[in-house]
């Protein structure tokens, strides 16, 4: 690509990415009552949306082979066990990333 | 802006833009103190993956300043890592939009939820908005604000902080990536504990024990089934725009029963909870450990979807 290429590539995917952020705001522009229905997604899209997050993190873990998600699984276990136990978040993700960099980088090499 | 006042006066930001007001520069630190703390992780997170960032840019023979200036301005990590890719292929400004559209369209959920949490932030509310992203939505959306602290200014120093760690990270990664030495393999994991920590704090926001235990928590089970589901259909790279439709369709379909009736009962006296778990139906709102925060009225209902929603239905002027 030349330098204009790349110029208009990355102002087109800036566009579009802008286009899915303001979208729903220009849909509901402030000031006028939500549709029940939008007010109602705005309630109950979050806590599926966390889920959806958590597992896209994991979207590339290979349960069938290489190391079998061991890493991740016990990764994962510890920051939910300690983060009930604590409900320290911070302390919860140290914990669990520490310990996943220390599995893959020596255990599961 | 009149609008903005009248719809806040039933709450308690109500008060503290008023007090914000007269002490403007108080009000900005206080909530910058809030909201430092609350981006810890991501600045972990951030600096790590954007450095990597930076290295990946580089290495495709782009100039290291490039790195830095896509992520001011594209800011969505995932589309950042494809355009490494797309930037050193032949040029389709086509394909790289509808490519941005798809990775993007999880914006649409994010705009979706934060409708009300954004309105009545004033001219940093275009600036919220463009700098949506999954860890900021995350933390804004989760975070419990207290009273004496400016809402606007405290999405808007999240937003801020988060940006800037992004950028310092590729800007990093750019110039001096190749002066890495240890090994930092396996630093990515802190996005993942972190979704995982915001995940479950949401999760015992919506209650935390057995009775009830699927009707508590059916929004956090449609994200986590539909998702596994659709990631085995359509595998890693293609599963993001199934699975919101999954969890579109399953929340509507579920509406009848997750739709509490709170919004007809705006003044907040408590509504009777659907999971059967509230042995005390006049206790208010003891069982719900967010809605006594909210609620405007103290009255608390004690359902699942009704936590958050207290202190968001009252923005939206009770009128709905």
């Amino acid at each position: 690509m030349t330098g204009a290429q790349v110029f208009i590539t990355i102002a087109v995917v800036v566009a579009a990415t802008m286009l899915t952020r303001f979208l729903p705001y220009i849909c509901f522009p402030q000031g006028r009552n939500l549709p029940k229905y939008v007010n109602y997604l705005g309630k109950v899209l979050a806590p599926a949306v966390f889920g959806l997050l958590v597992i896209y993190c994991l979207r590339n873990v290979n349960f069938t082979g290489g190391s079998f998600g061991i890493p991740e699984i016990i990764a994962v276990a510890v920051v939910i066990i300690t983060f009930v136990w604590k409900r320290q978040m911070l302390f919860s993700m140290a914990s669990g990333t520490l310990l996943y960099m220390l599995l893959v980088q020596t255990v599961f090499r | 802006m009149q609008g903005y006042e009248a719809e806040n006066s039933g709450m308690p930001g109500g008060r503290h833009a008023a007090a914000a007001a007269s002490a403007p520069g108080r009000g900005r630190r206080a909530a910058l103190r809030w909201a430092f703390p609350l981006t810890l992780p991501v600045m972990a997170g951030y600096v790590f993956l954007g450095i990597t960032y930076g290295i990946l840019m580089v290495r495709q023979g782009l100039p290291a300043w490039l790195p830095i200036v896509t992520a001011a301005v594209v800011y969505t990590g995932s589309m950042e890592f494809l355009l490494t890719s797309i930037l050193v292929s032949s040029f389709n400004p086509a394909s790289a939009f509808a490519t941005a559209i798809m990775v993007g369209a999880r914006h649409l959920f994010y705009g979706l939820s934060m409708l009300g949490k954004y309105s009545g932030t004033g001219w940093k509310k275009f600036y919220l908005i463009f700098t949506t992203s999954d860890e900021t939505f995350a933390v804004n959306y989760s975070a419990e604000i207290p009273d004496d602290i400016d809402r606007g200014w405290f999405y808007f120093w999240v937003s801020l902080l988060d940006q800037c760690y992004w950028i310092a990270g590729a800007a990093l990664g750019g110039f001096f990536g190749s002066l890495i030495t240890f090994s930092t393999k396996g630093i990515d994991f802190v996005m993942t504990a972190m979704f995982v920590t915001i995940f479950m704090n949401q999760w015992m926001k919506d209650g935390d024990g057995l009775d009830g235990f699927f009707a508590q928590h059916v929004s956090e089970f449609v994200g986590i089934f539909g998702s596994l589901i659709c990631l085995m259909i359509f595998g890693p790279d293609h599963f993001i725009i199934p699975t919101m439709a999954v969890i579109l369709a399953a929340l509507t379909l579920l509406r009848p029963k997750l739709d509490r009736p709170e919004n007809e009962n705006p003044a907040g006296g408590g509504s009777d909870c659907i999971t059967g778990s509230d042995t005390n139906p006049a206790g208010g709102g003891s069982d719900c450990i967010t809605g006594s925060d909210t609620n405007p009225a103290g009255g608390g209902p004690d359902c699942i979807t009704a936590k958050d929603l207290a202190g968001h239905d009252a923005e939206q002027g009770g009128g709905v």
